[in-house]
């Protein structure tokens, strides 16, 4: 479903050359969980830029749900984001002069769907994370978690296939992000493919599969496992 | 057919929730930043207020009056001066013409209309209305004079060919004249003293102020029109004051009033109507044998050198335009862009602002053409509020330049398509100007837009 072969993405300044990917290799199924660690540096938020159709890549091939990214333009690469890929922000990323319903209703208005079909999925995604009753508050009216369950409610508004997350936990206490994360394993249960990049081995663990990042690369999956025994050493629970 | 209709209505349906979404987005993005917008529309409105002004005064002193029939009207200009220094250096003939040569000339009937016209001035006494005395300027003129100036009538009309020979005492009002006298009345067939004698009123001017006032720049381009007006011959009759300019290159030969009116002293204006070039060519060459004539009596010494010039080549010799006006006006259009920078620099800094809100919204789905579309929509509101401000300072600017320059007043007027044409600009200028910075806005990668 989401096949990555060779993926190299290199960030050139005037004066160094950064090799944020190379030979980067995944492949994730329909229904996945997926978390992705690693140190910071590492590559991890390049990937889910790349795999979010945010960045493009040098080198490789990447295809999305049967589709070959390489060679898209703006225009269809918007429309695949819009129409596959839900995003989670760590910093939630909602528009602060627009109310919970307008905030929701951004990637819908992308889709083209009408006013009818807008309502009904913004009501019912913000009643999925419990806000049902709040469409008309503005996002500083709301705490952390509860905002950041309006971006988890804007991210599925579109019925993505996709729902790629950065550190959406990582601005949250440990109450608020259980129960973010909690509602995140809710969605993937109900059949949406999820990909998250985070540091937090405790909530990493919470995911079907668990990859890791480092220089760059893909980790072997001895790698991955020797990783993931040294992290949860050195790493005290959340 | 039906399925492609249907198709056709959804696109549209669709185009327009999506042009009212940008609309409600562009609103709230102007309301949420009220301090920054309001900023960024007086800098606007000021450009366009300054520019409007400008324009307006501009094209108030430099418009062609009367450019319908602008080739059809021609200021005859004849040679009759010293034979060892021309009238206008290098060459060039008088402007006006003697009262020989006025006369002659529209007596002559030889154009489809004539009209000889100078200006002067005499005592009103309107006893009977109960009114003071009071000086009057006054213009005696040709009966052609007001279907060849196209000049309003509010009641009446010009005095007919009887009333021209005859000499009889008839008065043309202006529409001010008339207020004063009749309080705005109809005094067609009203009587009026004035020079000594009875008048009878036989027409009444409507508002009618030409600008410039091509027919007579005596006093100015942009000068009042005459009070009233009466038969040319009368000039003689009553012995009435030279006004306007009076040029000499002879001595007159005694101080009677008859010897100025035969001597060659030009104060004439003289205007004819010619319909098209064939009737140009042979008032031209009679022109010629009139001069030739005058020639063999003894009068114009010099070459031949008569001119005929219609009223586009009038205001172009006569410089109506002023270079330094010219280069207020350009100044006025370096104002503009002066203000359009600011403002684009304003819309830069406040979209600098957006580049976290962008990158969402690009994440989410929306293309590069729908950022600019949005933000553009957002560009033109304040473009267009800026040149609504930009107007009502223009109207305020413009009735204080009035209350300066009380003179000119008549001609300080907002001119409607200036003004709109100065707002054209200004969104298209704020649209261009706050294009570049929207288009820089969206360029940035996402991910680090959204990482802000």
């Amino acid at each position: 479903m989401l096949v990555m072969k060779n993926i190299g993405k290199v960030f050139t300044t005037d004066v160094v050359q950064t090799h944020a990917l190379r030979e980067f290799n995944l492949n994730v199924s329909e229904g996945d969980f997926v978390a992705v660690t690693g140190t910071s540096g590492s590559g991890k938020t390049t990937f889910l830029n790349v795999a979010g159709l945010l960045e493009t890549f040098d080198s490789g091939q990447y295809t999305l749900d049967g589709e070959n990214i390489q060679g898209l333009n703006d225009k269809q690469r918007s429309q695949l984001r819009n129409e596959k890929i839900g995003f989670i922000f760590q910093s939630f990323n909602l528009i602060p002069d627009l109310n919970l319903f307008d905030n929701v209703d951004v990637p819908l208005r992308y889709r083209g769907f009408n006013a009818a079909e807008r309502k009904s999925r913004i009501i019912q995604n913000l009643e999925r994370v419990g806000l049902g009753k709040r469409i008309k508050h503005y996002p500083a009216q709301l705490s952390g978690g509860q905002q950041q369950r309006v971006a988890i409610a804007r991210a599925l508004a579109g019925t993505p296939r996709f729902l790629l997350a950065d550190e959406p936990t990582g601005n949250l206490d440990s109450d608020m992000a259980n129960s973010v994360m909690t509602l995140l394993q809710e969605i993937n249960q109900s059949g949406t493919t999820i990909i998250m990049v985070t540091h937090d081995q405790a909530l990493a663990k919470q995911a079907q599969r668990q990859i890791i990042v480092r220089d760059g690369k893909v980790c072997d999956a001895s790698e991955t496992a020797a990783h993931i025994q040294t992290q949860a050493e050195i790493t005290p629970s959340v | 057919m039906p399925a492609k209709r249907l198709l056709i209505y959804k696109h549209k349906l669709k185009s327009h929730q999506v042009f009212n979404y940008y609309c409600r987005l562009a609103l709230l993005s102007i309301l949420g930043a009220k301090v920054h917008s309001i900023l960024t529309m007086l800098t606007i409105a000021l450009g366009i207020a300054a520019c409007t002004i400008t324009l307006t005064l501009v094209n108030s002193m430099s418009s062609n009056p009367i450019a319908h029939k602008s080739g059809q009207l021609f200021r005859v200009q004849l040679d009759n001066w010293d034979p060892n220094q021309a009238a206008i250096s290098p060459d060039l003939p008088p402007e006006f013409v003697t009262w020989t040569d006025a006369r002659n000339v529209v007596q002559a009937r030889q154009a489809k209309r004539q009209s000889a016209s100078a200006i002067t001035w005499g005592m009103v006494n309107p006893a009977e209305q109960g009114l003071t005395p009071f000086l009057a300027l006054m213009r005696v003129t040709s009966k052609d004079f007001f279907p060849m100036f196209d000049v309003p009538f509010l009641y009446g009309a010009g005095w007919d060919e009887n009333a021209e020979q005859n000499n009889d005492y008839v008065v043309v009002l202006s529409k001010e004249t008339n207020q004063r006298v009749f309080h705005g009345a109809n005094s067609v067939g009203q009587t009026l003293t004035m020079l000594g004698a009875t008048f009878t009123v036989v027409g009444v001017l409507n508002d009618w102020h030409l600008s410039p006032k091509f027919y007579d720049m005596s006093y100015g381009a942009f000068s009042d029109p005459e009070e009233m007006y009466l038969p040319l011959e009368l000039k003689a009759v009553f012995e009435l004051p030279h006004g306007g300019i009076t040029s000499c290159w002879k001595a007159v030969e005694s101080e009677r009033y008859d010897a100025f009116m035969h001597s060659e002293c030009t104060n004439f204006q003289l205007w004819v109507e010619l319909d098209n070039p064939q009737q140009k060519s042979q008032f031209a060459d009679y022109l010629t044998q009139y001069v030739q004539q005058q020639k063999s009596l003894g009068r114009f010494p010099r070459p031949l050198n008569n001119r005929l010039l219609n009223v586009a080549q009038w205001l172009e010799y006569k410089q109506v335009v002023k270079q330094d006006v010219q280069i207020m006006f350009w100044l006025s259009i370096m104002f503009l862009l002066v203000c359009l920078i600011n403002a684009a620099s304003l819309l830069s800094a406040k979209l600098h602002t957006k580049h976290s809100e962008i990158g969402l919204r690009r994440a989410l789905g929306a293309n590069f053409s729908q950022i600019v579309m949005q933000y553009s929509l957002e560009v033109v509101f304040i473009g267009l509020c800026g040149g609504l401000i930009g107007i009502i300072l223009a109207l305020v600017g413009l009735q204080g330049v009035a209350s300066l320059y009380a003179g000119y007043g008549r001609l300080i007027e907002l001119d409607i398509p200036i003004a709109l044409s100065v707002i054209l600009l200004a969104v298209m200028g704020t649209i261009i100007a706050g294009l570049v910075p929207v288009y820089t806005a969206c360029r940035p990668v996402l991910a680090t837009q959204l990482k802000q």
